[in-house]
């Protein structure tokens, strides 16, 4: 069962070849067997996951089913799940059990959807590696010495693995589509806006954007379906039509104009990976693509505008962990501010609070305008460079990472190297557009990601330049040794 | 910019995170990296640019000063590390 795609999954389970129950218990025997390895998993929530399995049950039989009724799902243990516990990766909410459901949560219930579980994750989705995480690093299951990517590393591990048809994720900096690279997977970060941020625990608030973890983009499209929509307790959700995205999956790709920009296969990219890019854009040349040359000028300085920009908004965000209203608190604190300080110093990791100093030092008085606002000028040339390039191509393409999965421990000591493996990735963020991350020849047994970049709300036409690349592809359809 | 002990711990405090002395100096170096990375923004003339704060232009949408929410006291103090009587506690502030 857990090679199938999810149309098949939902055919079976219409067809009676199995019972939702079943299916939910086939995903948590493989859980129990072959998690222990991985670490994907923060909790497993068999009880609920069962009962919803039972519900859906019901609902195949007595009608009112949809394409993701009886379909297993993990959520990144951002996402807020009521009565159950949402630790962010973090110490700090550790003992915090979610008194109400994520948008996304509660869209994806009543869309049927069994959750399986809480995945792990970088802590408060700070991180390109997992290694962050309060719970331990996630191992890659095509190289267990390897990191799985971050932030949401347990999502896209999991999914690899086939422990999950599919998961959540969100992405601030590529933490949907670096894991997804580096672990052989199609993750997709929506435009910012068209998933609801409700529930879903806040890093920066004007790059965060949940989006779905598969094996494929037709599952993905599935997924995202239940995801989308405006949401009216998310003061940035937008107010736009969602249309509907399996309709557009097959649509042919002849004259489909794709910009490759050269500053993503410049200097600091591995030859291996660009030579695998290279040849996937080659296959939708065969597809009946043209293929441009083009230029986005201004990416050198998309990582420097955003490790402003993030941790600015993080420094603010995080404030609300003061250990007074959930979450840690320390003890005996002889006063308020000890209060403050030792609980926010006893919950938060080394990476959060580097970030939580840095943004509270570029927002501090006299030093606003050099930072914040500066990178927030930037952000406008980077979103320029978009836009010039759209004005002339349908989607831009290139590597979603410079290399493939590195190894545990190689780059926990230089927080600015691990900063780098973002460097295709966080430019989508700043501009707040659309891009998707797919499985294409792999380097050295290790996936490589290549990521596709669409215009504002262009995520029926990503999932199509997906789509056909997978219907004449394989690597999608590929599991690591041992999890197949 | 490089920051110094002083720094730190000052920007420590404006954040509310006790931080042990002997790591001053490593997260003074940590953040000086950081910054250094940050300040190539420097090499680019901004002037004219308008500061983007969000990425579709779009306005701040306000809802009607109505009560939506019911009321979920007990629930959210069930989470809490130390409540009394409904009311949150922490050490005393007023003397």
């Amino acid at each position: 069962m857990h090679t199938k795609n999810i149309s098949e999954l939902a055919a079976g389970l219409r067809a009676g070849e199995y019972s939702s129950v079943e299916l939910t218990r086939h995903f948590l025997e493989r859980i129990r067997r072959l998690d222990g390895g991985l670490n994907s998993f923060i909790s497993v929530c068999e009880d609920a996951a069962l009962a919803m399995a039972r519900a859906a049950d019901e609902r195949l039989q007595r009608g009112g089913a949809g394409p993701l009724t009886g379909i297993p799902i993990a959520h990144k243990d951002i996402f807020c799940t009521q009565g159950l516990k949402t630790s962010c990766g973090s110490r700090m909410l550790d003992n915090f059990i979610a008194p109400y459901d994520a948008t996304v949560v509660e869209r994806l219930k009543r869309a049927g959807a069994v959750t399986l579980g809480k995945t792990n994750m970088d802590e408060f989705a700070m991180g390109s590696s997992n290694e962050t995480s309060f719970y331990g690093p996630v191992r890659n299951p095509w190289d267990g010495d390897a990191v799985p990517g971050g932030s949401s590393g347990g999502s896209a591990a999991a999914v690899a693995a086939r422990l999950t048809p599919a998961a959540t994720g969100t992405d601030t900096g590529g933490s949907i589509r670096q894991p997804a690279a580096l672990c052989g997977v199609t993750g997709l970060k929506p435009t910012y806006g068209r998933v609801s941020r409700y529930g879903m625990i806040a890093f920066a608030s004007s790059l965060d954007q949940g989006g779905p973890m598969t094996a494929s983009a037709a599952d993905a499209a599935l997924v995202l379906q239940a995801m989308a929509g405006f949401d009216e307790r998310d003061s940035t959700s937008a107010e736009q039509p969602v249309p509907d995205y399996g309709a557009e999956l097959e649509h042919d790709l002849a004259g489909l104009r794709i910009g490759l920009p050269r500053e993503y296969f410049g200097e600091g990219l591995d030859a291996a990976v660009a030579e695998s890019v290279e040849e996937a854009v080659g296959e939708y040349r065969r597809l009946g693509a043209e293929v441009v040359d083009i230029s986005l000028p201004n990416t050198h300085l998309a990582v420097p505008a955003y490790y402003v920009v993030a941790p600015a908004e993080c420094s603010s965000n995080l404030a609300r962990f003061d250990g007074v209203r959930y979450g840690h608190r320390c003890e005996d604190p002889k006063n308020l501010e000890d209060l403050y300080k030792r609980s926010r110093a006893g919950g938060f990791g080394d990476e959060v609070k580097r970030r939580i100093l840095i943004g509270t030092y570029a927002l501090s008085a006299g030093y606003y305008d050099a930072y914040y606002l500066k990178a927030q000028r930037i952000r406008h040339l980077i979103s320029d460079d978009f836009k010039h390039a759209f004005d002339r191509v349908d989607v831009i393409m290139g590597p979603t990472t410079p290399g493939t999965a590195f190894r545990i421990g190689e780059r926990t000591d230089d927080p600015v190297s691990m900063y780098l493996s973002d460097i295709y990735t966080i430019a989508a963020n700043l501009a707040g557009l659309p891009g998707i991350s797919i499985p294409v020849a792999p380097v050295d047994g290790k996936p490589v990601g290549l990521q596709i970049i669409g215009n504002y709300f262009a995520e029926a036409r990503l999932l199509n330049v997906a789509h056909k690349y997978q219907q004449v592809t394989d690597w999608h359809t590929k599991a690591p040794e041992g999890y197949l | 910019m490089s920051l110094d002990r002083a720094d730190v711990e000052k920007i420590a405090h404006l954040a509310r995170l006790e931080v042990e002395p002997d790591d001053m100096a490593a997260i003074a170096a940590e953040l000086s990296n950081i910054l250094e990375l940050v300040e190539q923004m420097n090499a680019v003339d901004t002037e004219g640019v308008a500061p983007m704060a969000h990425p579709l232009h779009m306005v701040q949408r306000l809802r009607a000063d109505e009560v939506t929410e019911t009321n979920r006291r007990e629930a959210f103090q069930a989470i809490a590390p130390q409540t009394e009587a409904g009311l949150y506690l922490v050490p005393k502030v007023i003397e």
